[in-house]
């Protein structure tokens, strides 16, 4: 049930200079949000800013067992994140939601291996929470600039998941792009068993496929800078893999209105299609999506 | 309280519908808003043949209002019909069709079909999307090609026709009284206004199609001055629409001079804005003691301005 909420913040907590994560007070929309899902928020009165921003909800927020709200991690990088990221306790957010396509969990024994970049790390307490309640065993692959923006690793790791970290000044985990390991894991892994369009089995990697009886299965997962998004579409079909792709796109409405948030995808026939991200995503097949 | 209002032939609950482009098909709102309490519904504009549209970025914001370069990607008539007018249908709505062609031709084409098709209120026609270099705004920018479109389709369709008029001309009065002698019901304004925003960091526009059409709060005197001066020109009704997010902001195009109007951006920003703006233009007629919204239409006193002229 879509609504509309005037939600209190009840808490801002800074994490870094850009990031911090506002707790709403929003339980209608928490109580039926899935992982994956978003929220459109008005920070701003009037027209500055006029149109709502998308952002995926972080955590739920639970209280003796009672939804009480619910989080956004945001990065200060234009009018609206400055507004989260200066809001204080008793501000006032109009949020509206829970809006979107979520992320389908895997149940066991396929794993599950969710690659994050940068604030792409947003639909992913969430999500975890929904593998782990299955009892899917989880990876994280999460990649910043630097350490200091690597956040929450206790959360994940507290419950269970396990890290693979990147950063781009190799302060923690590998040096570079988050990809890297995840693709290095890949071919440990070996190729899926299921079958992917586009390319075939890489030539080099044929000889030293593990069986396919003791393969384990695993589903990516990512959200992210576009371009790592199509790096991990790309590696997720050279290895077989189902992809799972949470895209964001420029959006004006969040409910199909506009069509500004359009993503290209290829249809049935070999063509492509633009189709709206709100409402046919945001998340998306990797092997469906045409990038630009 | 009388809320409804007359477009032709056609009798509206009530003056608030939704603008083209700005609210999808209808049915992506059903979920959130019973489209059955809206005066009408102006669904995305369709061509005979579904449609890509631009390549993102199709949206920039802007102080107080929005650019769009969306390119009327859509699904086309057909499908249009076949796939979500049943449910507009059984939903109540009241849908007016906004066509567009590249030719004269395609608008006829499109009236016969829609014409013919069950549960379609009203033809709007698209002569003024400032996004797409074929068809449409030629008709739009030249009195000649309004005329034509309008009489073409009029001679072909029972249902009344409302072309939408781009404000994108020196005098747009002339454009509504072109539409009025060529048999239309009705006019519809202010289509967005042609604009532009660029990245001066990157130097690029902020658009892929480069230059699109500005819409939100920013425009609306502009569009209040449009519409009274159509209301002035002509005798059918003005439909009045241009950056209104409130109920004083639709009771000043009514005052103005428009019988209904429409809403679009802050659609955007408030999908529940519909029950807002009834209840907001009800409280107004209870407080100035108006029974019907038809007595506030035009009713504009410029009566002591004139006085001003004459003494000074």
């Amino acid at each position: 049930m879509l609504v509309d909420i005037e939600a209190r913040v009840i808490r801002n907590t800074r994490l870094s200079a850009d990031y911090n994560v506002i707790a709403l007070e929003a339980p209608q929309i928490a109580e039926f949000t899935q992982p994956g899902q978003f929220v459109m928020v008005k920070s701003g009165r009037g027209g500055d800013p006029l149109l709502r921003r998308p952002f995926s909800v972080f955590e739920i927020l639970r209280s003796e067992g009672r939804i009480e709200g619910l989080t956004l991690l945001s990065k200060r990088i234009g009018i609206t994140t400055r507004i989260l990221y200066d809001a204080v306790e008793g501000d006032v957010i109009s949020c509206l939601g829970p809006l979107g396509r979520p992320f389908e969990p895997v149940d066991p024994p396929t794993e599950a291996w969710m690659v994050a970049g940068g604030v792409g790390l947003a639909p992913f307490a969430t999500l975890a929470e929904a593998l782990l309640a299955r009892g899917t065993k989880t990876t994280l692959f999460y990649g910043a600039r630097s350490g200091a923006e690597l956040f929450y690793l206790d959360w994940f790791s507290s419950r269970g998941i396990r890290l693979v970290l990147a950063t781009e000044d190799g302060s923690i985990g590998d040096r570079g792009r988050i990809t890297v390991p995840l693709e290095r894991e890949l071919a440990r892994a070996g190729s899926g068993s299921r079958p992917s369009t586009g390319s075939g089995r890489p030539e080099a990697l044929e000889g030293r496929i593990p069986d396919p009886g003791s393969r384990p299965e695993v589903t990516l997962y990512a959200c992210g800078p576009e371009a790592m998004l199509e790096a991990v579409a790309h590696v997720a079909a050279k290895f077989e893999r189902p992809s799972q792709v949470s895209v964001e796109r420029t959006m004006g409405c969040g409910m199909g209105g506009c069509y500004s948030c359009v993503m290209a995808v290829r249809t049935p026939d070999a063509r492509q299609h633009y189709v709206r991200s709100c409402i046919a995503g945001p998340v998306f097949r990797g092997e469906d999506l045409v990038w630009d | 309280m009388g809320l409804g209002v007359q477009i032709g032939p056609l009798t509206l609950a009530n003056p608030i519908i939704a603008a083209s482009g700005c609210f999808g098909y209808g049915v992506e709102y059903a979920g959130a808003v019973d489209l059955s309490m809206l005066g009408g519904i102006a669904v995305k504009g369709l061509f005979l043949a579904e449609r890509e549209g631009h390549p993102p970025e199709r949206i920039v914001e802007t102080p107080a209002g929005m650019l769009n370069a969306i390119g009327l990607q859509g699904i086309g008539v057909h499908r249009f019909i076949r796939e979500k007018l049943p449910e507009l249908r059984e939903r109540h709505a009241t849908v007016i069709v906004n066509i567009c062609g590249s030719t004269l031709d395609e608008y006829v084409e499109l009236a016969r079909i829609l014409s013919d098709a069950e549960g379609v209120a009203a033809l709007e026609l698209n002569i003024s999307c400032p996004n797409i270099k074929e068809g449409g705004i030629t008709f739009g920018c030249s009195l000649h090609g309004t005329f034509d479109v309008v009489s073409a389709v009029r001679k072909v369709t029972p249902l009344p026709v409302i072309p939408k008029l781009t404000p994108n001309v020196t005098d747009v009065a002339s454009f509504a009284r072109a539409s009025e002698e060529a048999g239309a019901d009705a006019v519809s304004l202010v289509n967005t206004f042609l604009a532009m925003a660029i990245d001066v960091e990157t130097r690029r526009p902020h658009l892929s199609n480069i230059v699109g059409g500005l819409s939100g709060p920013a425009i609306r005197p502009i569009a209040v001055r449009m519409v009274y001066e159509c209301r002035r020109a002509v005798k059918i009704p003005v439909i009045g629409m241009g950056g209104i997010a409130s109920a004083r902001d639709a009771l000043e195009f009514i005052i103005a001079g428009a019988t209904a109007v429409q809403v679009g951006t802050a659609n955007f920003v408030d999908p529940f804005i519909w029950a807002k703006l009834l209840d907001g233009i009800t409280a107004y007629m209870r407080r100035h003691g108006i029974d019907n919204i038809g007595d506030l239409v035009g009713s504009i006193d410029t009566t002591a301005r004139e006085k001003q002229w004459i003494s000074s």
